[in-house]
């Protein structure tokens, strides 16, 4: 029996009514993949940076505890598909809606950047000999490649050297690093929205001190928003497939200020969540780290795999090919939405027709099946490296005795999911909306970038990386053009009264209100009931107007007892923000879309010619504006990427 | 948190908690405090002590802190419920 807990008395100093002063030239928010990346790249310029970060640099971000692929490194030496050509199948797979300027801007620079992270001290390839004479292996370069071998534009990496690495080198270069602390306010010159960035206001998640951080040039680094749909109140910090630092600050952030959004109707049924799923990876699979792994059935029988064709390929190194008259294939085991023909890969038969073909459940996977290089490197580098996997899946598993050789790991889902969801209990997960960004990855307030997975129909770690390093590249250029940034005083004092409101002597009386976790959870009921799989004018405006109540009635008597605290309930007021941009999202795309897997009962028709455009949203002072743009607003990539990047990087080997 | 100079606060009361500290191995060196990107441990006041755990239930499960942890001394302990099945292959 646990003895009795006892208070604690607060261990950090309290100064929640003091405001710092801060200034550089550069402020990067958020400290993950991306941000390391783009304060490097600003630093390298001679640019004073400061990045702010939520957790601890150190290990933070979705990739804080590791990765194992850099995907779409295009301009690798093995690569034999072009940045052009991966690009354009990333943008057709998705239907036109995808982020042809950032996804170019990964396969062009994701290996440099690769390079960057090896200079570091970061592992990228195979040093220690592990995966000699293995097929994914290449032996000048020791790079390992994932999902497609014969085109070997993924590669396999030591992620978990990474962040570490690039937070020596944040500190090596003078990058003031201030860790615990939040973003809560964009700070500009002025105007709704706003014309200019001009800083941000920071609190700290111990203290409760402020800073007020005059910066030239602002990058938003913040990952996506979660929790609109699923949130648990018992598990709270695995609600959502990333960290529980990723609320999607910067969406709240940038809309705020009204910078406009895009892409923000869509949504996906929920994959990941909590103790709905398993954790992921941590279950057998043939996805992703677990590529191309045998599964059997409950009695040992083989599992068929099929190309894109519905031919059952004989061998396990076929799973790794390219189908006949296919040139390559993305990622393994199919997009996760709807795979696009040209560019699908292997997959196991689904599990509807293995049942009807008499296999047995449960599923498992057979690591021992596997050729020894394979099972190598599924279990021990991609589970190990991966986020998530070293401690709580390879060496937990094994210090319980768990043996790869051996043992088969049951699957609990079909393909990489490990649990079901209802249709109206959503996430932003795949490839869904964000901030729209031009050609320097400058969203449309002047000196505000973005990088990662901020970034609309943004994704994964290669992304990431580069993005973040050629927002900073053009954020300095931009930042040199600035004579001064001044914040604004009013502006800040208006943002410390917000926080400091969530304060227990500013609040109701003790019984009057929800805690942080209560208010999460009731804004996910509202978007499952109004804002789920199927969606109208009728439901959307109803769930508007009780988010809206919240805002007015339930808000005011959400109170923060502890800095950690104030820290979860401003995250969960971003929540709600991101829930009311979600809403009218919804509601200014009169049609409905299948790659957006957006269902309209009052605009059935799917994909109508004049719909076929992104729907782009912004805040103008409290009204929501919606206008059309095209798909390829981007323009010849190759071409603009060169006129915009005259003294480039990324050069090809 | 100012307006209160003193501030005190319970850990969390939940059945499950995230991480076991062996506080014959801990040094209390505050490794796991630093890293942890939940933040929910609270250093202990008293010198070599294991650090609190206050906000368990935020805890991402991701093992920063059993990785930090020089003394070896941090069990991560997923809930029950994402307890995964394995089984020998053992054909007939």
């Amino acid at each position: 029996m646990r003895p009795a807990a006892q208070s604690i008395k607060w261990p950090y100093p309290l100064a929640g009514d003091r405001c710092q002063k801060a200034s550089c030239d550069v402020l990067v928010i958020g400290g993950g993949m991306a941000g390391c990346f783009a304060a490097i790249a600003a630093a390298r310029r001679g640019v004073s940076v400061l990045l702010a970060e939520k957790a601890a640099t150190e290990a933070s971000g979705a990739a804080g505890s590791g990765c194992d692929h850099w995907e779409s490194a295009a301009t690798n030496p093995c690569s034999k598909v072009s940045p052009e050509e991966l690009t354009d199948a990333m943008v057709r797979g998705h239907a036109g809606y995808n982020n042809a300027i950032s996804h170019y801007i990964e396969c062009r620079e994701g290996y440099d950047r690769l390079l960057d992270l090896e200079k570091m001290g970061g592992r990228i390839r195979d040093t220690e000999d592990r995966f000699q004479g293995a097929p994914f292996r290449d032996e000048k370069t020791k790079l390992l490649f994932a999902y497609d071998y014969e085109n070997r534009f993924t590669l396999r990496v030591f992620g978990t050297t990474f962040k570490a690495a690039l937070y020596r080198e944040c500190k090596r270069l003078g990058v003031r690093i201030l860790d615990r602390n939040m973003a809560t306010a964009l700070l500009t010159s002025g105007g709704m929205p706003a014309r200019r960035v001009t800083g941000a206001v920071l609190l700290d998640a111990r203290t409760s001190q402020a800073t007020a951080v005059s910066a030239k040039a602002v990058i938003l680094c913040t990952s996506r928003p979660a929790r609109l749909w699923l949130f648990s109140t018992e598990f709270p910090g695995i609600s959502e497939f990333r960290p529980p630092q990723t609320t999607g600050d910067g969406h709240a952030l940038g809309w705020r200020i009204g910078a406009k959004f895009v892409m923000m109707e869509k949504s996906v049924k929920g994959e990941w969540s909590g103790i709905r799923s398993y954790p992921p990876y941590s279950t057998g699979n043939n996805h992703n780290t677990w590529y191309a792994c045998t599964l059997v059935d409950a009695t040992g029988r083989e599992i068929p795999w099929a190309d894109r064709d519905g031919r059952i390929l004989n061998d396990v190194a076929s799973r790794y090919k390219p189908a006949p008259g296919q040139k390559f294939f993305i990622k393994g085991g199919g997009e996760p939405d709807f795979p696009f023909y040209e560019f699908q890969g292997p997959e196991v038969l689904g599990v509807e027709e293995l049942l009807q073909r008499g296999y047995k459940l449960p599923f498992y996977a057979d690591l021992g099946a596997m050729p020894e290089m394979e099972r190598r490197v599924i279990w021990g580098m991609m589970v190990g490296e991966e986020g998530k996997t070293r401690v709580p899946v390879l060496q937990a598993y094994q210090r319980e005795g768990f043996n790869p050789d051996r043992d088969l790991l049951q699957s609990y889902g079909d393909g990489w999911k490990s649990g079901s969801f209802l249709p109206q209990e959503r996430q932003l997960f795949g490839v869904p909306g964000g901030v729209l960004n031009d050609w320097r990855l400058m969203t449309s307030v002047e000196g505000l970038f973005a990088a990662g997975d901020i970034l609309f129909a943004g994704n994964c770690v290669g992304h990431a990386a580069a993005t973040g390093g050629y927002a900073a590249r053009h954020a300095a250029i931009y930042a040199a053009g600035i004579k001064e940034s001044k914040t604004d005083a009013n502006h800040v004092e208006q943002e410390l009264d917000r926080i400091r409101s969530f304060r227990p002597a500013s609040r109701g009386p003790a019984s009057s209100g929800p805690d942080w976790k209560e208010f999460n959870a009731a804004i996910c009921r509202i978007m499952q009931n109004y804002c789920g799989a199927l969606k109208s004018e009728e439901l959307l405006s109803t769930g508007m107007e009780q988010l809206a109540e919240f805002r007015r009635r339930e808000l005011p008597h959400l109170k923060a007892n502890n800095p950690h605290e104030l820290v979860r309930c401003l995250e969960v007021e971003n929540i709600l923000t991101n829930a009311e941009m979600v809403i009218q999202a919804c509601r200014a795309r009169r049609a409905s879309s299948r790659e957006l897997q957006f269902q309209r009962l009052d605009f059935p028709e799917i994909d109508p010619p004049e719909w076929n455009k992104f729907v782009v949203l912004e805040n103008r002072d409290g009204r929501t504006e919606s206008t059309l743009q095209s798909l390829e607003y981007a323009g010849n990539i190759a071409e603009n990427y060169e006129r915009y990047n005259p003294a480039r990087e990324g050069r090809r080997e | 948190m100012s307006g209160a100079r003193i501030c005190r606060v319970m850990p969390e009361n939940t059945s499950h908690c995230p991480v076991i500290i062996d506080p014959g191995l801990c040094a209390g060196c505050c490794r796991c405090v630093d890293i942890c990107p939940a933040d929910l441990f609270l250093p202990n006041q008293a010198a070599g002590k294991p650090p609190h755990v206050v906000f368990g239930s935020e805890c991402w499960y991701e093992g920063s802190c059993v990785a930090a942890c020089p003394s070896e001394a941090i069990r991560l302990v997923p809930p029950l419920v994402n307890r995964v099945h394995w089984k020998p292959r053992n054909w007939k």
